[in-house]
């Protein structure tokens, strides 16, 4: 194989392992968003299920529990969310921010308390965690060129979460698209007054929503914890629950878009330590604090209007009113 | 007021007393970003002053930063709280604790990876940490089959490069074709604490052909073994010895002896000894070195071993000079 081709893999490859979880965390929002649920607390769902998981496979051994446990605490913090805005009619961005500070706060001193770690859980075992897979015949198809290289590479030998992540778009996708329930969560985000009027129940279908996003937020926390990483360390969510939000802006809360949003703050994250040390030509070498901004950078330019205008649900962030 | 007054004139009593100084020996450590659990550098610092617990008796008071504006003032309440003695544990906190040292003359400061310092009350320790990395860097070139070996940094700062000179340098004193694969983790202390980045790092490292990897970023590195782990091959941990975080995935860790540093200093303290002054601990004075243990014993070939015991050797004797990074900014081949 020539060495480009094994560099161009390779950051592929990373790319995938990076997007995952703002994959699901976009999926999350876009689901939540869609019905009228304005979810700026992703942030704090997907650090507080990365904490779950990795404490409880810590305790338990089977990342299989720990998984369990992420999801459950992912959506906790949705119910919460739910109850503040959808129940009592309370300011979503409001309660998001709180579901931020709570998640920021909990998981660094129940983590002190349960493991005296200083914040973090101690590193798991193989045995703890979502290890890569192989699929089946990616040895026997390598020599395949192109093709091969690019299945045994590309495709296979990720963990089982970042299938799931890839996964989440078709499913996210069908589930808004082409079923009587998606298009009733829809028109709750565009027009909770045709739905109620039809006689359907918009706290309901929100809460729907927003435990739909809990449970996909719970899939991005264990996949930093239990399956990319090993362990949790206190904020390792570092932003990524945000820059889903500008993926699902940036992709105009559709499903495909959004992905393909993801991708590419994905590459961009994968490429700027890559490229650390290089020597481009004429620019000589590349300057490492200015790599580690570009994505960062990006995002601003692309949010900023170069791309079209992103129109949100219509009734996002409004809470809905009864009446009578 | 009046327990201030009656603190202020037990102080002048204690001071009065002189000896009694040494019986009511307070130390206090604190610890730098990265948290005293880091299985590194910090974490070496904490199994010093555990040890010294244990055979003394002596209580140590700890403070861990969790961001750069806490140092001053950590260290600042730390002695008005009657510590006697406070280290502080990294480079970040060399201005901090200056300025505290500045202002309580008549109680006792250490500071590690640091010696640029000038204060009567304050002892400085400093590490040869690039004959050290020089060891595994021979370790790491005999050990590779692909004739690349990797290197992550923590923040990019002169002491990590350091750290990479000397890896360099024993690399291709071990095998001249071999190629040193480099990324630092970033730019600000929070490169210290985000296993996540350095896993990516190490992962393209290894993606490059890179068969051993080492590192020298604080907790991130965990993040650089567990890839290393992941991909079948080898890491080598920093500071601590790192062998048993990941059993036949790490060849060796080049150790830097901050637990005897911390023991030492608390034992002057506690024995009314201490002095001020740069110490600076290399091979010769036990102060770095590489870990062999049961978890690496499979790994390391008895060629391999007799390659780094010898060069040791001729460090110590002198023979061999490894160059520092730090003396001139710059890095031969």
């Amino acid at each position: 194989m020539p060495e480009v081709w094994i560099d161009i893999l390779a950051v592929l490859d990373g790319t995938a392992r990076l997007a995952a979880p703002l994959i699901l965390c976009a999926m999350a929002g876009l689901v939540s968003e869609r019905s009228g649920i304005v979810d700026i607390g992703l942030e704090g769902k997907l650090l507080a299920g990365a904490f779950a998981a990795a404490a409880v496979a810590t305790l338990t051994g089977s990342p299989w529990a720990g998984l369990g446990a992420s999801l459950a605490a992912s959506v906790m913090l949705a119910l919460v969310h739910g109850f503040a805005c959808i129940t009592h009619r309370g300011e979503q961005i409001v309660s998001g921010v709180a579901v931020n500070i709570l998640a920021l706060g909990m998981t660094v001193v129940i983590a002190n308390a349960l493991f005296r770690h200083g914040g973090h859980t101690p590193a798991l075992g193989p045995g703890e965690r979502f290890s890569p897979m192989a699929l089946p015949l990616s040895e026997t198809l390598r020599e395949v060129p192109v093709l091969g290289s690019l299945y045994a590479e590309l495709v296979s030998g990720h963990n089982l979460l970042v299938y799931a992540a890839f996964l989440s778009v078709p499913l996210v996708w069908w589930l808004l698209w082409r079923t009587r329930f998606g298009l009733r969560l829809r028109a709750a985000g565009e027009m909770p007054e045709a739905v109620d009027s039809a006689g359907v129940s918009v706290p309901a279908l929100r809460y729907r929503g927003i435990l739909i996003a809990g449970l996909l937020c719970g899939l991005a926390g264990a996949y930093l914890s239990i399956a990319h990483g090993a362990g949790f360390v206190r904020e390792m969510s570092a932003g990524k629950g945000f820059l889903a939000l500008a993926a699902l802006i940036f992709g105009r809360w559709k499903p495909l878009p959004v992905l393909f949003a993801c991708l590419l703050f994905g590459l961009l994250d994968t490429v700027a330590p890559r490229l650390q040390g290089v020597d481009l030509p004429l620019v000589g070498p590349v300057p490492v604090a200015l790599v580690s901004v570009l994505p960062y950078a990006m995002t601003v330019v692309l949010l900023a209007g170069f791309f079209g205008r992103a129109i949100p649900p219509r009734a996002l962030g409004r809470p809905f009113v009864k009446e009578h | 007021m009046r327990s201030k007054l009656f603190s202020v004139v037990a102080m002048l009593g204690v001071l009065a007393a002189g000896t009694a100084f040494a019986e009511e020996f307070k130390p206090a450590v604190v610890y730098d970003i990265g948290s005293k659990f880091d299985k590194s550098f910090n974490e070496g610092v904490w199994n010093g002053v555990k040890k010294f617990s244990e055979e003394t008796g002596v209580k140590v008071a700890e403070f861990q930063i969790v961001n750069e504006t806490q140092r001053e003032q950590a260290m600042r309440r730390l002695v008005e709280r009657g510590a006697t003695m406070v280290i502080a544990v990294g480079f970040s906190q060399a201005d901090a604790l200056d300025a505290v040292a500045a202002d309580f003359p008549d109680r006792q400061f250490a500071i590690i990876d640091v010696s640029w310092l000038d204060r009567p009350n304050l002892r400085q320790y400093v590490f040869k940490e690039h004959e050290g990395s020089y060891l595994v860097g021979i370790a790491a070139a005999m050990a590779s089959k692909t004739g690349k070996v990797g290197f992550v940094g923590g923040m990019d700062i002169p002491l990590i490069r350091k750290f990479h000179c000397g890896y360099l340098q024993g690399a291709k004193a071990a095998n001249a074709d071999i190629e040193v694969l480099q990324a630092m983790t970033g730019t600000t202390p929070a490169a210290w604490n985000d296993p996540t980045k350095a896993s990516e790092l190490a992962q393209g490292q290894i993606d490059r052909g890179a068969d051993v990897v080492y590192h020298a970023a604080g907790r991130s590195g965990i993040g650089v073994i567990q890839a290393a782990a992941d991909a079948g091959k080898l890491a080598i941990g920093v500071d601590s010895n790192q062998n048993g975080l990941a059993p036949g995935s790490v060849l060796t860790s080049m150790l830097k002896r901050v637990d005897v540093a911390t023991y030492e200093t608390l034992k002057d303290g506690l024995a009314g000894t201490f002095t001020a002054g740069i110490r600076s601990l290399g091979l010769a004075e036990d102060g770095v070195g590489w870990a062999q243990d049961e978890h690496n014993a499979g790994l390391l070939t008895d060629e391999l071993k007799a390659a780094v015991e010898s060069a040791r050797a001729d460090i110590v004797a002198g023979r061999t000079a490894v160059h520092d990074y730090m003396s001139d900014s710059n890095c031969p081949g």
